[in-house]
């Protein structure tokens, strides 16, 4: 077979994190080949260097066997590579078809812009698709689903020879994902070379030849999907066995910390009960966009709820406040590190003390290098590999970054911590870290709520587990009832 | 080794040797320039700016902009004139204007974090509006019989020393701003709105409320102005002030301070005033028209923020280099 | 009730150009009634005389708002423009009058020239220099001001040193319509054309709705961004070669403080200032519709200094109702979406 597209002992560093180091492997027309790794493990960054966007340190793209130098994604899209990416990037303020066709809109004989082929096209391309969307509508708006929709348009649109999809599922519904899977096989068996990117191991052996596992910025392996069992997958891409992962220690549960009731929020969540008690670690499980992490920050109060209730150690919480969750004594660890945790230009000890700081001040004041005392105890205690505590956070790795953000809340001294995936995208060793700390913290009395997309993360940690299904509770488990099975059951609302 | 190395080469330290330097050069190569009759003219110069200036950090800090000062201050002065002639007393004037002064300021904030426009467009918008009812308040006239014991003191000198009067306000002030700024949880919270509001969000802070407050802080203290400006040129006018607010932002940005924000320190900004007053001091005494020095102050903004992009681009090439020099070896 | 929905979703308020169009809309229906309420009052307001000199002061600020609007809609701004217009009036007027032979045509490229290479400093230092667009057009507006004046002097060129058929340009008419008119109506009427039907158009309004996009969808950002900060140097420059020959008079400060009112008239016009939509000629609009406010506040009666008073509300206003429909089309876009 020939090889379209070679990756040839590639690595890319940012700063002080090497996200990719050493990979090699080569797409083939005709064949989709999966990318699998846990977040972080460099997947997004050799996207990017196919897509032209970074450009590798060292080693180097081939296309058909000649070496390429990207300077931009103008060079990979003339090299027929068309990326669908995991965010969609479409212009708002154009209409879909303008974003589907922009750079190559088809002209009149003036060079003017030619509307009405332009929208045809759309169309066409979206009964392809089997979907309606309206081509002159501006992109702003659409659902999340929709904008994947129109990217995918997008990538279809431009003939690409090499096509690359990181995580284009993730926001689709079940007759989309058989549709798009059509789709491709029909662009692969047409000669086209896919890079397919996910987290779904089904989706992976339905569509895929073949498979590269990355690990840690680094390559495990590349062998034929069929030669794989799912098993064999997790276990090159974890790097070691599941269960030492979880270090779940014995807590006596102690009185009710948090009683959230009927909490709803129009086209959100609706009437969401659950209560938390100290040494208690009660999981949120349920599918992306069921509503776990809004519902969490609607009780922390960065977020805004219509109604319901949330009583804190007993007192009725203000609602839409931070500020008055975080002096009764509750810490929320968000999902988003980069955009919600930290403030990444400020130095690791400003952040670490960003929510304190008040506390810290004598007379008003912060002097005396208080701040740099607090956080060098702290970032200590949670071993926290970093150069200088006047660093920007930004320089650290996502696992370091994320004991930073537990360390500023856990100087507060709360009651409660809500952890919004507390391990993603960091490496193996960390997350043991972060999960034996969740467990040290629940035994001598924290309360914590854990929202989660792994459910064996999931199914190790938590007592109990809330599931939720289209922002409403689906089901209440305990430990020992909570299955894999019983809990996708939940969370799928349907039988398995 | 690398702090004190990353310290020197910071641009606020770089503004500031700059300015020294300028200062000792003007004051040996440049006659009159170290008398203490020209240090008072200096200094009242650069009032109205760097005392316009220190709340202009704290939004810019915060990443937002108040181009509405200078305009502000010309409403003020306006309205002081029209109070004078209105038979109010001096010693309610001036308190009177600085809450007005705060006012405008409360409505910028309420339009930025009430409605969520952005800052740059309100601004200019309110820039035009607050002039324009300076003109409706005054016309093209003018207020000049000030009590000459208030026109006096703004004028004046410390025991008719070289030390100005108003240099005690903008010492005092340029204190009480720094410290916040620097040394209180209050300062902290604008760094962190500044660099992500959204972050900040999440800590506990109130973005928007803290913005509100800068706006009317900005506001009271160009209300404050306008009544110092008025003051020292014993003239009431509708246009007073006009174009401060570029001068202001431009100190601001030359002393480091980042236009994204979350970026910048209060001691690189007073610098960069006085580094532009001196300059332009200096060569006014050398009989050079002040507008040139235009090219000056335009060339050094620009520059300001140029520098350390070129800097760190090149450094990113170096290593970018070496990694493919250690690979291929 | 899907009946309903369908529609009210045909609604061309709806789709993107419709949108457009009512934004536009609205500043027309604004300049009608004031122009009506004008009238009635005092009816000479509508005389050839009024109109042409309404028109006549619209064509210099309407030529820089076409090129300031498309700078805007890529997400940027351009402050040094009233300084170009300075420095382009003062090298044609002093070129003319030391040589007084020199065709219109002439000063018309000279002017344009110089701006043309202001403009692409500013273009290079915010694409390069990766300096934000307004620090650098901050700075290149004090210095391009600051050389106008070190090259000027203190001194002007007056009117009687100027040839005559430079200052006739000003005032001449090709079938009834003024050159400065023509002028004006063709840079409004071809930059609307080219952002409207053209790629490289196209490429700027997403240029300014998403930055990150436009690079990921591999558009010629650098060039694009050069060549609209080109076009409103440009732009700036021819606008002061009108200047100059409508006023006949030029010293160092001339434009001074421009650049804010032709701000004013972008944002008035419907462009919104973190870029990605408003139109070229809804800006041109907004330049008429600031000119007639003074015209109409003169004619009236009405204490000349309320003008900027008011110029200052009606920006305040436009971007609260932008702001307002903003929202207002996201959530019926929403509520569509959901129904579909």
């Amino acid at each position: 077979m020939d090889a379209l597209l070679e990756v040839r002992d590639v690595t890319k560093s940012f700063g002080a994190v090497a996200a990719v180091q050493g990979v090699s492997f080569a797409l083939h027309a005709g064949e989709a080949h999966a990318l699998v790794g846990e977040n972080g493990a460099g997947k997004s960054t050799i996207v990017k260097m196919l897509a032209g966007v970074h450009r590798p340190d060292t080693g180097t793209l081939a296309v058909d066997g000649a070496e390429v130098d990207f300077a931009g994604p103008a060079d990979a899209k003339a090299a027929g590579i068309a990326v669908i990416y995991q965010e969609p990037t479409l212009f708002p303020d154009l209409s879909v078809a303008e974003n589907i066709a922009m750079g190559n809109q088809p002209l009149t004989r003036l060079r003017q812009i030619d509307r009405r082929a332009m929208n045809a096209n759309a169309e066409r391309l979206f009964t392809r698709l089997g979907v309606r969307i309206d081509p002159a509508r501006p992109a702003r708006g659409l659902s999340i689903a929709d904008q994947q929709l129109v990217e995918i348009a997008k990538a279809l649109s431009s003939e690409a020879r090499v096509l690359v999809m990181d995580e284009p599922t993730a926001a689709l519904s079940g007759v989309e994902v058989d549709r798009l899977f059509a789709v491709t096989r029909a662009l692969r068996d047409e000669g086209a070379a896919i890079m397919f990117i996910s987290h779904r191991f089904e989706e992976i052996t339905a569509l895929c030849q073949r498979v590269t596992i990355m690990r840690d910025g680094r390559h495990v392996c590349t062998e034929p999907v069929a030669d794989l069992t799912v098993d064999d997958m997790i276990r090159r891409m974890v790097g070691r066995d599941l269960s030492a992962l979880y270090p779940k220690q014995e807590a006596t549960i102690g009185e009710t910390v948090l009683e959230v009731e009927g909490l709803s929020r129009e086209g959100v969540f609706r009437d969401v009960s659950f209560t938390v008690r100290a040494g208690e670690i009660v999981a949120l499980a349920g599918l992306v966009g069921a509503g776990r992490s809004e519902v969490m920050q609607a009780v922390f109060g960065v977020d805004r709820y219509d109604s319901g209730s949330v009583r804190f150690l007993g007192r009725k919480l203000k609602p839409g406040s931070p500020r008055a969750a975080m002096a009764a004594g509750m810490g929320l660890v968000p999902e988003d590190r980069r955009q919600q945790g930290l403030v990444m230009e400020l130095s690791i000890e400003r952040n670490v003390t960003l929510p304190r700081s008040r506390a810290l001040a004598k007379l008003g004041l912060l002097f005396g290098g208080v701040e740099r005392r607090e956080a060098a105890s702290w970032t200590q205690q949670l071993q926290t590999r970093l150069g200088r505590l006047s660093d920007p956070v930004g320089t650290l790795s996502g696992g370091n970054q994320q004991k930073v953000v537990l360390a500023k809340w856990l100087a507060t001294g709360p009651r409660l911590l809500i952890v919004d995936e507390p391990t993603r995208g960091i490496d193996v060793g960390t997350k043991a870290e972060v999960h034996r700390l969740l467990s040290t913290l629940a035994a001598r009395g924290l309360a914590v709520v854990m929202v989660s997309s792994e459910l064996p993360e999931v199914l190790g940690m938590a007592d109990r587990i809330v599931v939720l299904r289209e922002g409403h509770v689906a089901a209440q488990l305990t430990r020992a009832e909570a299955t894999e099975e019983s809990v996708m059951y939940a969370a799928m609302g349907q039988p398995s | 080794m690398s702090e004190v190395r990353r310290r020197l080469a910071s641009w606020d330290s770089i503004i500031i040797a700059l300015t020294v330097l300028v200062l000792v050069v003007a004051s040996v190569g440049v006659p009159n320039f170290g008398t203490s009759r020209n240090f008072t003219f200096l200094v009242l110069d650069l009032m109205p700016i760097v005392l316009v200036a220190l709340p202009m950090t704290f939004i810019i800090v915060t990443g937002e902009i108040d181009l509405s000062v200078a305009s502000t201050l010309g409403l003020t002065s306006s309205l002081m004139g029209w109070f004078w002639n209105n038979g109010l007393s001096i010693e309610t004037i001036i308190p009177l204007c600085v809450l007005v002064g705060a006012m405008l300021g409360a409505f910028n904030g309420f339009l930025v974090t009430g409605l969520g426009l952005p800052s740059l467009a309100v601004t200019i918008g309110t820039l035009a509006l607050y002039r324009g009812l300076a003109f409706v308040v005054l016309g093209d006239g003018a207020v000049a019989d000030f009590p000459w014991n208030y026109t006096g003191w703004v004028t004046g000198t410390i025991g008719g020393g070289a030390v100005p009067n108003v240099l005690i306000l903008i010492v005092a002030l340029a204190l009480i701003f720094g410290v916040v700024l620097h040394a209180t949880p209050f300062g902290r919270s604008l760094y962190a709105i500044g660099a992500n509001a959204q972050a900040a969000h999440f800590s506990g802070i109130r973005v928007a409320r803290t913005k509100f407050w800068l706006y009317v802080a900005s506001g009271a203290i160009a209300g404050l102005v306008g009544v110092l400006w008025t003051l020292r040129y014993s003239s009431a006018r509708a246009d007073n002030g006009s174009g401060l607010e570029l001068a202001v932002v431009a100190a601001v940005l030359l002393g480091g301070v980042s236009i994204f924000g979350g970026r910048g320190t209060l001691p690189g900004v007073l610098a960069g005033v006085v580094l532009l007053a001196a300059l332009q001091n200096a060569l006014r005494l050398q009989d050079v028209s002040g507008q040139a020095l235009n090219i000056v102050t335009g060339a050094l903004l620009v520059l300001s923020v140029l520098l350390p992009n070129v800097a760190s681009s090149i450094r990113a090439t170096w290593h970018r280099r070496r990694l493919r020099q250690a690979a291929a070896s | 009730m899907t009946a309903a929905l369908v529609t009210k979703s045909k609604r061309p308020a709806l789709s993107a150009g419709g949108l457009m169009k009512t934004r536009e809309l609205g500043i027309i229906l604004a300049l009608a009634i004031l122009v009506i309420f004008t009238a009635v009052n005092h009816p000479r307001f509508l005389s050839g005389q009024s109109i042409r000199d309404i028109l006549l002061n619209t064509a210099i600020l309407a030529v820089m708002a076409a090129g300031q609007a498309v700078v805007v809609i890529t997400r940027n701004i351009d402050l040094s423009v009233g300084s170009v217009l300075g420095l382009s009036a003062f090298t044609v007027a002093t070129m003319m009058s030391t040589n007084p032979d020199l065709p219109m045509i002439a000063a018309l490229l000279v002017g344009l020239a110089v701006g043309a290479v202001a403009g692409l400093i500013n273009g290079v230092l915010v694409r390069y220099g990766r300096v934000p667009a307004l620090v650098v057009t901050l700075g290149t507006l004090y210095m391009f001001r600051g050389i106008t004046y070190s090259w000027a002097g203190g001194q002007q060129v007056n009117a009687d040193e100027l040839p005559r058929h430079f200052l006739r340009f000003a005032n001449a008419s090709v079938l009834g319509v003024p050159w400065l008119v023509l002028i004006a109506v063709v840079v409004v009427g071809g930059v609307s054309v080219l952002m409207r039907n053209y790629r490289v158009g196209r490429e700027l309004y997403a240029m300014g709705s998403s930055p990150q996009a436009a690079e990921l969808a591999g558009i010629r950002v650098a060039r694009n961004l050069l060549g609209a900060f080109l076009l409103s140097g440009a732009l700036a420059g021819l606008a002061g070669v009108l200047f100059a020959a409508r006023f006949g008079t030029v010293d160092a400060s001339a434009g001074n403080g421009y650049e804010l009112t032709v701000v004013a008239a972008v944002v008035v016009g419907g462009v919104a200032v973190f870029g990605g939509s408003g139109t070229v000629w809804g800006a041109g609009l907004g330049a008429l519709l600031l000119t007639v406010i003074g015209s109409a506040l003169a004619v009236l009666d009405i204490n000349q200094f309320w003008q900027q008073a008011i110029v200052g509300a009606l920006i305040l206003f436009a971007i609260c109702a932008d702001r307002l429909v903003a929202v207002r089309i996201a959530r019926s876009l929403r509520k569509r979406d959901s129904h579909v």
